[in-house]
């Protein structure tokens, strides 16, 4: 079975009368190492395909396996413990807690599997010196540029040794140059360990990145093709 | 899994970032915690002060008095006719099968004398059972006997606000003292028992046989006059049918007609104390449901500051669940949070209850007593109120959706 497998996936918003349909019927299969982005404009379905991967929603029909496990018999506890333990998300805000130092914002994902402090602590060192970040580790999310916090963003991704990164938009907020020092630094993921990267985006030469391209528009997908 | 030492110190840094708002938050219950042990504290010491004051009464007590004068229409009060004597004092002992012991007495206020002292007291002309009832124990020396009424000697027994005036550091027992000018040898001196439920101070006293007070000191109206006579019951439940005996015993004794209205009257002290202290530990109870709506006041107060919270950090709960944090770690996160909020309040506001209960003490003279129980209580009600409110904002948070809360601008 693949990694990752979306089987008829259907997400409709009810707006008062209306029904909204975001995604409709929506099959792909995405396998190990991968690295894939997915296009569209914005409404096109692919930032709500991306949450539905992240578990962080669910879809109103279809099924999504995740590693061979039906995802929608999942409890809120149980899908809690699948994005801690096998996703890692990074996002065009960020997302980082405020007031809370780098290194405590990389712990953070082991605070909730039941890591000992010291050893949170020795990975969360080791993940920031993997994004380039050594001896920022006490820098507050203020301190730092939007490149560096969208480091710790991904060496938070990366410290529970989740298989797979999805990232929603990920240099949206950044400047080019920043930018390419981002996606450069999945590449080396995805080619260095393996790591499954799923890159929601809408720049073209962002997602020339990938490997594999997906367009997204009006809630399917019209194509999906491999980069050459 | 649950990682409590760090909820700990994720609870704390968010109460930090809002100094002033946890501090308002934590003077709710500071003051409620305080107020509750400040009450409590007070309405405490009045009915330990009331308690004190009803065993140094003695317990089970009736006392006897008698009629009032009528002179041309004008009523005088009880105890203005003298209509009691001594044989009425003997004969309730002897028929009245619900009396334990019987004093009769008969006082006045004299000024008396020592070496170059001199004070002026009341004089408690009264038999030895009298220390009996009272339960009124001797520091030094013994009491005068039932031989000392009968030959009336000039002994006296002295109250210790008495010796502190006339002998200062001196032992009073075998000296002699001069009452009216006439010599009394002192032959004991009583316990200290303080004051007594109207203030006045029952250590400044002197007890002397009653035939001496009668004979040599007071003079009486007619022989064996008594002005009061002390009953003590067999115990609590003998009262009423003691009261009832005594009644009508003197009637028969004074040979009251059917319509004719009592030349005395029989008057339960042990009843009256005992329905004071009992209003006493209503008022307690008052005053601590009162102090406690302030607590109360105090919970609501942290239950809404941590639905504003909730509220403001609705992002930062997103980000906690799309990084794997479960229904529980949110819960306990915002739990941990009201928690310490009220624990504090509760350590300040006991200091505060504490202190306070000590100023009420000092500023008014009032008895305070500060029961580890109350302490216990108040503090244990301020963690449940911080578990109670805190819970709904705590579960509200838990429900989020993740994607919506991630979203939350």
């Amino acid at each position: 079975m693949s990694l990752i497998e979306a089987q008829k996936i259907s997400k409709v918003y009810r707006l008062g009368d209306i029904d909204l349909r975001a995604l409709d019927h929506i099959s792909s299969t995405i396998e190990k190492s991968e690295f894939v982005a997915i296009m569209g404009q914005s409404g096109s379905g692919k930032s709500t395909f991306m949450n539905i991967l992240g578990c962080l929603d669910t879809p109103t029909d279809g099924h999504y396996f995740l590693d061979g496990i039906d995802t929608g018999r999942l409890s809120r506890d149980d899908l809690a413990e699948i994005r801690n333990k096998k996703l890692g998300f990074v996002f065009q805000g960020f997302n980082l807690l405020s007031r809370t130092s780098a290194l405590e914002n990389v712990e953070l994902p082991m605070l909730y599997n039941g890591f000992a402090a010291h050893e949170r602590r020795d990975r969360a060192r080791q993940a920031l010196k993997n994004v380039g970040l050594e001896g920022r580790e006490d820098h507050h999310p203020n301190q730092l540029s939007g490149g560096q916090q969208q480091r710790v963003a991904i060496a938070r991704a990366l410290v529970n040794e989740a298989p797979i990164i999805l990232a929603d938009e990920p240099t949206g907020n950044l400047d080019t140059r920043t930018s390419q020092e981002i996606m450069e630094l999945f590449v080396r993921l995805n080619q260095e360990s393996g790591i499954t990267v799923i890159l929601v985006t809408h720049e073209h030469d962002i997602a020339a990145y990938g490997k594999r391209i997906i367009r997204f528009s009006d809630g399917r997908i019209i194509t999906d093709e491999a980069v050459i | 899994m649950i990682n409590l030492p760090s909820t700990f110190k994720i609870s704390f840094r968010a109460l930090r970032v809002n100094k002033m708002r946890s501090g308002l938050t934590m003077l709710g219950i500071i003051i409620g915690v305080g107020a509750v042990i400040a009450m409590v504290a007070v309405g405490a010491g009045a009915t330990q002060q009331i308690a004190a004051q009803i065993s140094s009464m003695g317990s089970n007590l009736l006392i006897v008095l008698p009629g009032a004068t009528t002179s041309g229409g004008v009523r005088m009060g009880a105890g203005t006719q003298p209509t009691l004597t001594m044989a009425d004092a003997e004969a309730i002992l002897r028929e009245c099968p619900a009396v334990e012991a019987v004093a009769p007495t008969h006082s006045g206020t004299a000024q008396i004398v020592f070496s170059h002292m001199n004070w002026s007291t009341a004089i408690l002309g009264t038999t030895p059972s009298m220390l009996d009832i009272r339960e009124w124990r001797l520091t030094a020396g013994r009491s005068f006997t039932s031989q000392d009424v009968k030959s009336a000697t000039k002994v006296a027994l002295l109250g210790q606000t008495v010796v502190d005036n006339l002998f200062g550091d001196q032992d009073p027992v075998g000296h002699a003292i001069r009452i009216k000018n006439l010599p009394f040898t002192v032959v004991g001196v009583l316990a200290p028992k303080g004051q007594d439920a109207r203030g006045h101070d029952q250590d400044d006293t002197i007890m002397i046989p009653i035939t001496t007070a009668q004979k040599k000191l007071f003079g009486a109206q007619f022989p064996g006059m008594v002005r009061v006579i002390t009953v003590k019951a067999k115990n609590a439940e003998d009262l009423e049918a003691a009261e009832q005996q005594i009644t009508e015993l003197l009637r028969q004794r004074h040979r009251m007609g059917q319509k004719q209205e009592n030349d005395f009257t029989v008057r339960n002290l042990t009843q009256l104390m005992q329905a004071r202290e009992e209003s006493t530990r209503v008022m307690t109870l008052l005053l601590g449901a009162i102090a406690s709506v302030s607590l109360l006041v105090g919970g609501i107060g942290i239950m809404n500051i941590m639905l504003v919270s909730v509220t403001e950090r609705t992002r930062e709960i997103g980000i906690r669940m799309a990084i794997g944090a479960k229904t529980w770690d949110i819960r306990l996160q915002f739990i941990i949070e009201a928690l310490t909020l009220s624990l504090i309040g509760g350590i300040i506001g006991t200091i505060a209850g504490v202190a306070t209960s000590a100023i009420i003490s000092s500023a008014s003279g009032w008895p305070i007593v500060v029961s580890p129980l109350s302490i216990v209580l108040a503090f244990g009600f301020s963690g449940f109120i911080g578990i109670f409110f805190g819970f709904y904002p705590a579960y509200k948070a838990s429900l989020l959706n993740p994607i919506d809360a991630l979203r939350y601008e």
